[in-house]
């Protein structure tokens, strides 16, 4: 297969010339083409997209009343770890690399990922590392039930967790050697395979974001891999790096876990950002607002979710000095988020809208994900985090930033790139109905666990006093509405693969859609190669007319 | 504009919740019976309104835009991007609205962790799963379990959780302490990390094992208010609740007086007959044993071992005492059971719990296999 992506590179005109994918499964295997990698990648997140969803809908079905009727404690615990643990690590992050290896070629001009070979690599250890997760599910012992966060000495404890510890480090490990070879291929395709004409601040937004964002991954996956080695030389070879009584600090841990988990969280945003700034100015026929803020917004963004990390304990016992430096450095990053929000409502204005499913979701996510915002914003008042830590106002804040934030535009870019892709044309009205149904559950399901949290319902309980009974059953009801609806988005997927409405959609597919980036000048469907030769002319709409 | 509507239907709502805070479920943040947490409860209204103000503004903008700026209603796109004035006015406005909040926020920080000149101490000590309390000024020790109707009905299938009187919030013995007084609360773990809040007094904190953390309440007004543990803990996190009764400062005294005779007493190790005997081990083995054993004394496959055909449990008694005083790597030692409360759960568990051996044992036979003279709190006491 090298030949693939080495078409027209000398020393290999010897080799013999592919120009189609290998036929039947091993074409899946061995791929080291980027448009291969990019679907397996989001077919594979989609399917964890369900297990995980499976999992919440458990989670769900117990809290939908007072009174344990379904689950042990200790599985209900299992549900939330592994909940938690398969979206982020197995649906979101993967989703979002299957994004970028579509479309950063395709929009940058480049005729595949600079590291094809290791692109495959990537992704079948990734499948590796969730199998390894999953695989303790079947275990006697169950899943991993000290949270996602794997906090010790709860995780180390033997009358906790039974013998998944091990797997869950192992995989931890795995996916994060698989993030960091996606991210070192992300870049060093963004820096060396751009069409010559192409400057750094001709990129399109989603993959300035992504660039940003393999930056993250690349520093924080191994304070990751890290922290759980710690933890598995704790349990098993008798170090103390967080055991007090040898001289460690449980909540040493917790810095080091934060320290990868607040980049963690932008991580999952930060493409989101990037795939909202790239859908709203074609469906606003508008170019976006603030390109270069856009940039600077984002880079800073990332710079200060590396310096943040203790809003996540602010009740953990700090110095007061502690306390209130990661209080105002938490608040700062406000303003470049508010700077985001403030482009694409200003891309919006004196647009000529139209509002297809893409746009839709779009829409939805800039209004819910400023929800979560505002709300993040009151939690990073130290003070008022005494009350609201750990709490469903928590869970509530953090599902507005990835629901209808991450997974809606995750939603919004299948909408809008799989007519491209396929060259047929999604169900526009099954594609409405499952926004509707979607967006209208989805706050069903998350806008009462404000009050849940307020009214001092603790996080990752199995069961609750019975004043919390009304609100989590309305929650339930929303999250089961909401997880049928989800059925919707994986008919429509297979249903535009297998030929959608019938209509064969031009190579613009959106209005416009040209003048905003490179993919949209390729046929419906993109052939299996594209940009064997760079494109000579990039859109610069985006950038200074004075550009 | 749908959005708009639900936002201003949940601002209505939690109005409605601030005057109906006590009604049976609440919408809004409570108030609290200290200044802390008045002050916490007004800097939140405070934010929330900020908050609500922006999302109205942004909000409000872009439904505008929404509804006026479409192509279906003709609406010619314009082509406008980048303007330098708009981009420094939408970063500086935030930056003071920010600096405006940050003000009241380090003021009410400072105060929560203010906790020097206090009136009086207790240590607060998180264990699976209940919480250990103890009055540093006076003699004052003991623990605090979920009560035995709560501890129940959660664990048994098809029990009616609304038939119980504050379900899952209701304690065997609760904290009391006296009003208009600075209380100081040293707070650590004995296994892994818990964290203690009560949400009327405004804050929670984490009780670290090996480590003390620190916090402070003064309570305005005699109540009853209740909390749980919101680290995640084990099974039984969920099952671990606060309860804090503020006295006026006689009954606190009487209460103190009181508590302290009651420590003082011996424990009454007169025999007992078999029934009574496996009728108080029940209670003994809710209180102690159950969280991990379970109701059943099915243990948990593959972590915790059945108390169920054990022969452990129906073999030799001096071995079992030995062994529930000694503890093991898993079990933690119960060196703290009186020789009643011995007698009892062990009487209760070799003829409960689908276990028929028939004996029973009296408490003036325990012999003392693991004498633990010292407090067992001195074990969790690290130097800081």
């Amino acid at each position: 297969m090298s030949a693939v992506v080495a078409e027209h590179d000398d020393h290999h005109a010897d080799e013999h010339h592919d120009h189609g994918p290998a036929k039947g499964l091993l074409r899946w295997i061995i791929t080291t083409n980027h448009k291969d990698i990019g679907t397996l990648y989001l077919l594979f997140a989609l399917a964890m997209f369900f297990v995980g969803g499976a999992m919440a809908m458990v989670i769900r079905a117990e809290l939908f009343e007072p009174g344990l009727q379904f689950v042990d404690p200790a599985f209900f615990n299992s549900m939330t770890t592994m909940h938690a643990l398969v979206m982020v690590f197995g649906a979101v992050m993967p989703a979002f690399v299957g994004l970028a290896n579509w479309q950063i070629p395709m929009m940058i001009g480049a005729p595949d990922m600079a590291l094809p070979r290791m692109n495959n690599m990537s992704f079948w250890l990734l499948v590796a590392g969730v199998l390894l997760l999953a695989s303790t599910l079947l275990m006697e012992t169950g899943a991993p039930n000290a949270g996602w966060t794997f906090y010790p000495p709860l995780v180390l404890q033997p009358i906790t967790v039974g013998k998944a510890l091990p797997f869950a480090v192992f995989a931890v490990h795995l996916l994060g050697i698989s993030s960091i070879m996606g991210a070192i291929n992300i870049i060093a395709t963004i820096f060396n395979m751009r069409a010559p004409s192409m400057k750094m601040m001709d990129m399109p937004l989603f993959v300035w974001t992504w660039l940003i964002t393999a930056f993250l991954l690349i520093a924080v996956m191994p304070v990751f891999a890290g922290a759980v080695t710690m933890l598995l030389t704790d349990k098993f070879f008798h170090t103390s790096f967080f055991n007090a009584a040898g001289g460690g600090d449980p909540v040493l841990y917790q810095h080091i876990f934060w320290f990868f988990g607040h980049p963690e969280v932008y991580i999952m945003i930060l493409p989101t950002f990037g795939v909202a700034s790239t859908i709203i100015p074609v469906f606003a026929r508008k170019p976006l607002f603030g390109y270069s803020s856009m940039v600077w917004a984002t880079g800073s963004i990332a710079f200060f979710s590396f310096i943040v990390w203790a809003h996540h304990m602010f009740t953990v016992g700090m110095p007061m000095a502690g306390e209130l430096y990661f209080m105002y450095a938490t608040m700062i990053i406000a303003v470049p988020t508010g700077v985001k929000v403030f482009n694409w409502t200003a891309t919006m204005w004196k647009g000529a809208m139209t509002f297809e499913t893409p746009m839709l979701f779009s829409i939805a996510f800039v209004v819910l994900f400023t929800m979560g915002g505002l709300t993040g914003l009151m939690m990073a008042l130290a003070p008022l985090d005494f009350q609201y830590h750990d709490t469903y106002f928590i869970v509530a804040h953090f599902h507005y930033t990835l629901v209808p934030a991450s997974i809606f535009i995750l939603m919004a870019a299948g909408y809008f790139w799989l007519p491209k892709w396929t060259g047929n044309m999604y169900n526009e009205k099954i594609g409405q109905l499952h926004f509707w149904l979607s967006a209208i559950s989805v706050n069903i399901l998350f806008f009462p666990q404000h009050f849940l949290g307020l009214a001092g319902m603790p996080r990752r309980i199995p069961d609750y006093a019975i004043q919390f009974a009304d609100w989590n059953m309305v929650s339930s009801i929303g999250g089961f509405i909401f997880g049928l609806s989800q059925l919707l988005f994986l008919y429509i997927v297979i249903d535009t693969i297998r030929g959608g409405t019938g209509e064969k959609v031009t190579a613009e597919v959106w209005e416009g859609s040209s003048n905003h980036s490179l993919e949209w000048t390729l046929p419906s469907p993109v052939p299996y190669h594209t940009w064997t030769t760079p494109p000579a002319v990039v859109p610069t709409e985006h950038v200074l007319d004075s550009h | 504009m749908n959005k708009i509507k639900k936002l201003s239907v949940g601002v209505t709502l939690m109005t409605i919740g601030q005057q109906a805070a006590h009604a049976d479920y609440a919408l809004n943040l409570m108030q609290g019976v200290t200044k802390v947490s008045h002050d916490i409860y007004d800097l939140h209204m405070l934010i929330l309104w900020i908050c609500v103000f922006i999302g109205v503004g942004v909000f409000g903008t872009m439904f505008y835009s929404i509804y006026h700026h479409r192509k279906s209603k003709g609406h010619e796109a314009a082509q406008f991007h980048e303007n330098t004035t708009v981009e420094i006015i939408w970063t500086i406005i935030p930056t003071l609205i920010l600096i405006g909040m940050a003000i009241p926020a380090t003021k009410t920080m400072l105060e929560l962790a203010d906790v020097q000149q206090s009136d009086m101490t207790i240590q607060v000590t998180g264990k699976q799963w209940y919480w250990d309390y103890k009055y540093l000024n006076n003699d004052i020790h003991f623990e605090s379990h979920l009560d035995e109707a709560s501890e129940i009905a959660h664990r048994t299938k098809g029990a009616d959780p609304r038939s119980v009187k504050n379900y899952l919030l209701e304690v065997d013995k609760p904290l009391v302490i006296p009003v208009k007084t600075k209380i100081r609360f040293v707070l650590t773990s004995g296994d892994v990390i818990h964290s203690w809040w009560v949400p009327d007094l405004g804050w929670k904190k984490d009780a670290n094992p090996g480590f003390i953390n620190e916090a402070w309440t003064s309570v305005d007004k005699a109540g009853t208010y209740r909390g749980q543990c919101t680290e995640l803990c084990g099974r039984d996190h969920g099952f671990m609740p606060i309860v804090v009764i503020a006295m006026e400062q006689p009954d606190y005294d009487a209460w103190v007086k009181k508590t302290s005779e009651q420590q003082k007493q011996k424990p009454d190790l007169s025999n007992q007959s078999h029934d009574q005997l496996v009728a108080h081990g029940k209670s003994v083995y809710l209180k102690n044993c159950v969280g991990c054993h379970q109701i059943e004394g099915t243990g948990v496959t593959g972590l915790i071992p059945a108390i169920t055909a054990s022969p452990k449990v129906t073999g030799g008694i001096d071995p079992l005492i030995g062994f529930l005083q000694a503890g093991t790597s898993k079990m933690p030692a119960f060196s703290k059971l009186k020789d009643n409360e011995l007698a009892e759960v062990i009487t209760y568990i070799r003829n409960d719990l689908g276990n028929k051996v028939g004996d029973e044992i009296q408490p003036d036979k325990i012999t003392p296999v693991y004498d633990d003279d010292n407090d067992e709190d001195d074990k969790n006491k690290v130097a800081p």
